[in-house]
């Protein structure tokens, strides 16, 4: 929140006559809009969550067994997968980004600046389900052909990279996960980075420092509240991504330690059976799933607010991704 | 020196790396494009705007349907998003020193981060299940409650953006303060907040998530919007991970058509409007 320059409006902008309090009056009104909603979706959540957790307690988190025969519903698998195929497209995603915000900022040329950050933040504004039908038809084949044997021939002795490799799996997810929240991390970080005052850099600089050891020793370690913010809030939107990853995470509700094999999310759990869902009980625990998700959405998406509000201006972030 | 030596090649390499990772970041994004152009061209013709799907299996078809159902669906989101977003903002800078108004803008950015399946579940949870039926209506209201944080937050942002000299100086003119606000504020801040807007409606066009459960998605041509509708983004994912060649091919054209969709919105916020304002940085 960029405080105000000179005298306050809220002041100023009191009113005395009927206008004046009408205006603020609606305003007020279209402004309370907000709160009400987030109420209304915490409400709704836990509402329809009720039977669910006062079925299964505690233990939903820590259950793999998903039967709806039987009525017996546990979360593990998906919220394990959730975290897995968001930190493999961090792992992905972060080098990358950084990358990028660094080029930008520090070594590019001028004229390179614009077009190369249009680019990147174009990929932002790809919808989701684009991004799946790109992931089904050609990732997955590419992945199949040219990247998976070379992987295995390498890593193949390793656990992460065990079993037959069909195709739908973590790893095109991650892939295509760390895709998708690239932009948002390299346009974030570019933002703390440009706020990163230029006497720190010329500092190093004349101390006879590389350009590198600039941006390595004075520029970074001054914007690294920041940075963490943006690999936050990239983890963030990887955590609630839904189509995408339903299209290509193989949605089956197991859990293996091999990237190569089927996983699933809670985002693509909800999306897959609730339209289906056929018991009271069934629809309950997909909304304890719902709850869930976003409970880690909500503490993950504060924790980036106030990193960055650290560093840059409070801007939304995100919103300007095209 | 050969240390000197060695940290000039440590730069040029940490150089190096950097501009490999922005080489790294775009190819994606030029992968997409091509694929898109080169599998969606050939299924984008005449019968493709005009025809609804065909049976399963049967070859033609078009996504008639879900070109109009995709329009109606976000103007619905728009119309009633754009209102309660941009009157939120307003509301923000001009009032917004207060604890209620610090609750709101926390609020804008926990909405703006919390995913849009679980918007989902919100609408159905207060418009479908009381209506007894998934419909399009149940999707616009998915759609503008994924607008509204957005908006709010671009728009208070350039209204905030308006110099004070000029409120200060209609005021002095004896003009009343809502009339300020509304008049002289808003009325300069208006091409950037409708930049925000545009980009808003470029975002939620392509949504299919929050829409699963609301407006369903429908084989059939419909414009009642009490009854579900399809969307583009819809019938693609159902295209996408059907069994039929015939369809794969449909959803490569219909990916490039909401691809479109969403630049020209995208586009149309960037140049269209001419911002009076620079961003600052």
């Amino acid at each position: 929140m960029a405080s105000l320059p000179g005298p306050e409006r809220a002041t100023s902008l009191s009113g005395r006559n009927t206008g004046d309090r009408v205006y603020r009056g609606a305003l007020t009104l279209l402004a309370l809009t907000l709160p009400a909603a987030l109420i209304a979706i915490l409400g709704g959540l836990l509402w329809n969550a009720w039977p669910s957790v006062r079925t299964f307690g505690l233990e939903f988190l820590f259950r793999s067994t998903w039967d709806p025969v039987a009525e017996v519903y546990g979360a593990a698998p998906m919220i394990l997968g959730t975290v897995i195929s968001s930190l493999l497209a961090l792992l992905i995603a972060v080098p990358l980004a950084l990358g990028v915000a660094i080029f930008l900022t520090e070594f590019s040329p001028g004229w390179l600046r614009k077009p190369v950050a249009s680019l990147v933040e174009l990929l932002a504004a790809i919808p989701s389900v684009v991004y799946g039908l790109w992931g089904v038809f050609v990732l997955i084949p590419l992945l199949r052909s040219h990247v998976v044997p070379p992987l295995r021939a390498a890593l193949g002795w390793l656990p992460f990279f065990e079993g037959v490799f069909y195709g739908n799996s973590m790893l095109a997810a991650g892939i295509i996960l760390s895709i998708m929240i690239l932009p948002y991390i390299s346009s974030v970080s570019r933002e703390v980075l440009l706020a990163v005052p230029p006497a720190q850099r010329e500092a190093a600089l004349a101390l006879g420092a590389t350009r590198w050891e600039a941006v390595w020793s004075a520029v970074l370690p001054y914007g690294h509240l920041g940075i963490i913010g943006a690999v936050v809030l990239g983890l963030g939107r990887a955590l609630g991504e839904t189509m995408a990853v339903t299209m290509l995470i193989g949605n089956r509700h197991e859990i293996s330690a091999s990237l190569l094999q089927p996983g699933y999310t809670m985002a693509a759990a909800i999306a897959n059976e609730f339209a289906e869902a056929t018991t009271q009980l069934h629809l309950a625990a997909l909304f304890e799933i719902g709850l869930v998700l976003f409970g880690v959405t909500v503490t993950v998406n504060a924790a980036a607010r106030l990193l960055v509000w650290r560093v840059a201006r409070g801007s939304a972030v995100g919103s300007r991704a095209l | 020196m050969p240390g000197q030596f060695r940290r000039r090649l440590v730069s040029r390499i940490m150089t190096a790396a950097t501009v490999l990772a922005a080489v790294l970041a775009v190819v994606p994004l030029l992968l997409i494009f091509g694929d898109l152009v080169a599998k969606g061209v050939s299924s984008v013709n005449w019968d493709f705007f005009v025809n609804s799907p065909a049976a399963p299996g049967e070859p033609g078809g078009g996504v008639a349907n879900a070109i109009v159902g995709t329009l109606i669906i976000v103007g619905l989101g728009a119309l009633a998003g754009l209102p309660v977003g941009i009157g939120a903002g307003i509301y923000l800078a001009e009032y917004g020193t207060n604890r209620f108004s610090w609750i709101v803008r926390f609020v804008a950015d926990v909405l703006n981060g919390t995913p849009s399946i679980v918007v989902g579940i919100f609408a159905w949870t207060w418009m479908v299940k009381p209506m007894g039926h998934f419909s399009a209506l149940a999707g616009g209201v998915a759609l503008a409650l994924l607008m509204i944080p957005m908006v709010t937050r671009t728009t208070e942002e350039m209204v905030r953006l308006v110099p004070h000299s000029l409120t200060e100086a209609a005021l002095a003119l004896g003009y009343s303060r809502w009339r300020t606000s509304l008049g002289i504020a808003v009325r300069t801040a208006w091409p950037g907040i409708m930049t925000g807007a545009l980009v808003a409606v470029a975002r939620i066009a392509g949504e299919t998530a929050p829409l699963l459960f609301t407006a369903l998605g429908n084989l059939n041509f419909r414009l009642d919007i009490l009854q579900p509708m399809q969307t583009l983004s819809l019938q693609i994912y159902v295209y996408a991970t059907g069994p039929f060649e015939e369809w794969h091919r449909l959803a490569w054209g219909a990916a490039l058509v909401l691809m479109a969709l969403v630049l020209v919105f995208g586009l149309a916020a960037r140049y269209a409007t001419r911002a009076r304002f620079s961003h600052g940085r």
